[in-house]
């Protein structure tokens, strides 16, 4: 089983490659360049050093999201162009899941957090278990979202009275920025993930790939979109009558300069 | 010399595209998933929806594009892709995909000028047109009066100062209530109107003869419409569009002739989404006939954005060896 796998959904950039469940190399980049310009260079410099054949690959795995909108989608164009002319199948990751799957630690609420803008955080909190063979399992208690952080380290604090679970472990980009504050409600229950193991990685994504390949979770290749989470804001602002229709607007209107917008910051 | 066959991928705004065109000129198939109707809905292209949409159709528009040429992929020689200019988002999707198809393909990979591509549009068009040849672009984002001295060789003669043909109508298409996209229905609605009915400025600038500005053409025709709201007098659209568009026509016309006078050069050609609007084409073919110039513009399905064009363009940059590798970015604001 040959598992190539790609990550973007973040700041962070990697790929990997899985060969009968042995990780063979991993590239991970963490600079200020866009992911069009370092992903697929990546690839390539991986692939000549550890000798891949496109053709001979069961799959390619994607982070799939939540994440930036558009590293998701330079994965995933990335990923369909790699995968067209040979027919192989794309298996989709949670972006978070693969977050938690960074962390082996049985026992523990694993809550990645990633920054969503408009003051909220994509989220998730994982119960990590694990056989004593080291595998590892991570169960999802709170399913991926985009909330609040303020919501989510209630949910996490009523998880953790509930289910009797003593630690947490907070990873993830959203970290830096929320950090004071996860302190200052959950207290010792909170603990971070360390450098190195903190951000997104291509090699937990071509681990959690492998899994779900040998569970049948495919897509084709022409029918793998990223999971956003959320719509684009323009729908959701036409639904709530925010956005109104431009062809219904009153010509004053427009010349008073109420209705500019024709593009979409996003 | 042996047959040269490019696949090209067009992703700049809201057409999805891929094409299949042998030596830069024989069109094998062209296919363009459009989004225009999701996107009237929002008076303008929404770069998030479209870029999700792109995202979608990409792969289903190149297997079409080859399965209609009667090709695989191993009878492509290169692939061509927009890399710019366009809006972001989207220009990525049509890069990172072409990217990745080149790489794990090992074939050539072009990086187009969008604009560029609508020139060569031309030759797609015109099997027998060839540089050096007067090019007047004019689309939704540019107004470039050029003179194409080679394939790969543009010289910039003229341009906008302020905005663009195209936009200028999508504006005015949306004031008079016509809504998206602006240049066919302003161009369709004008059909019957005057177009000397009202005066509008035609845009000089001083001491710049070949540059072009709408700005204030824009604001005298909003301004027009203000004025008969308040005095709650009727607008005869089909006027106001026609003269709306002889405003707009008549310098491009002038212009371009003064340029192919200037440089002795006796062939024109229109390229862009706006070379597809009627009167343009009849005035400027009207020009040419007096002056004794050929006049060539792309059938219309050429003039607006696909992919055929754009691996006409690179049908050149392959020739002249000049690809692409595994680091081509998109660039929004790729200058011609």
């Amino acid at each position: 089983m040959k598992i190539l796998a790609i990550e973007s959904s973040g700041l962070t950039a990697g790929c990997a490659y899985l060969e009968d469940g042995v990780l063979k190399s991993e590239y991970y980049i963490n600079n200020k360049l866009t992911h069009s310009r370092t992903l697929l260079p990546m690839i390539e410099e991986m692939s000549k050093l550890s000798g891949i054949t496109f053709s001979e690959l069961t799959a390619v795995a994607v982070s799939a999201g939540p994440g930036s909108f558009t590293g998701l989608r330079i994965g995933a164009a990335t990923a369909k162009g790699l995968t067209l002319p040979f027919d192989i199948p794309i298996v989709k990751v949670s972006s978070l899941k693969g977050l938690a799957a960074l962390i082996p630690s049985a026992g523990t609420l694993i809550c990645p957090i990633m920054d969503a803008r408009r003051g909220e955080v994509y989220c998730a909190a994982y119960i990590c278990s694990d056989d004593g063979e080291g595998n590892y399992g991570y169960v999802p208690l709170i399913e991926d979202s985009a909330m609040s952080i303020d919501d989510f380290l209630s949910m996490v604090e009523n998880l953790m009275n509930d289910k009797g679970i003593g630690v947490s472990l907070f990873t993830g980009d959203g970290v830096p920025v929320h950090k004071a504050l996860i302190k200052g409600r959950l207290c010792e229950k909170a603990s971070f993930a360390p450098e190195g193991l903190s951000r997104q990685r291509a090699a937990s994504i071509a681990v959690l790939g492998a899994q779900e390949l040998e569970m049948g979770n495919v897509v084709s290749s022409d029918d793998f979109v990223p999971d956003y989470l959320r719509r684009p804001l323009a729908e959701k602002e036409k639904e709530e009558g925010i956005l109104e229709d431009p062809g219904t607007h009153s010509l004053k209107k427009i010349q008073k300069g109420e209705f500019k917008r024709t593009r979409h910051p996003l | 010399m042996k047959d040269i066959t490019i696949l090209g991928i067009e992703s700049s705004c809201d057409e999805t595209a891929a094409a299949v065109v042998r030596n830069g000129r024989e069109v094998l198939s062209n296919i363009i998933s459009s989004q225009i109707d999701i996107h009237t809905v929002y008076g303008g292209v929404v770069p998030e929806i479209a870029s999700r949409l792109h995202c979608e159709n990409i792969n289903g528009v190149i297997r079409l594009a080859l399965s209609e040429a009667g090709m695989t992929f191993d009878d492509i020689d290169a692939i061509a892709v927009t890399s710019g200019p366009g809006l972001v988002g989207a220009l990525l999707i049509g890069v990172s995909e072409a990217k990745a198809l080149s790489y794990a393909l090992q074939k050539p990979l072009i990086g187009v000028n969008h604009i560029r591509g609508h020139v060569a549009a031309n030759y797609i068009s015109h099997k027998e047109l060839e540089p050096p040849f007067v090019c007047l672009i004019v689309s939704g984002g540019h107004t470039h009066l050029t003179i194409v001295k080679d394939h790969r060789d543009f010289m910039i003669i003229g341009k906008s100062l302020d905005d663009a043909a195209g936009e200028c109508y999508d504006k005015v298409a949306r004031a008079v209530g016509l809504g998206y996209p602006g240049g066919p229905k302003v161009d369709r609605a004008s059909k019957g109107g005057d177009p000397y009915a009202i005066t509008f400025p035609k845009g000089e600038v001083k001491d710049r003869p070949y540059d072009f500005t709408f700005s204030g053409l824009k604001s005298a025709v909003l301004n027009y419409i203000n004025k008969a709201n308040m005095q709650g007098a009727m607008i005869n659209v089909p006027d106001l569009c026609a003269s709306f568009q002889n405003a707009v026509v008549e310098p491009l016309v002038e212009r371009t002739m003064k340029c192919a006078k200037a440089y002795g050069i006796k062939n024109v050609a229109l390229a862009g989404g706006v070379s597809a609007n009627s009167a343009l084409r009849a005035a400027m073919k009207k020009a040419c006939d007096e002056n004794g110039f050929n006049c060539y513009y792309p059938e219309p399905v050429f003039c607006t954005d696909n992919a055929a064009m754009i691996a006409a363009a690179g049908y050149y940059d392959f020739l002249a060896g000049c690809t692409a590798d595994t680091s081509l970015n998109a660039d929004p604001s790729l200058k011609l």
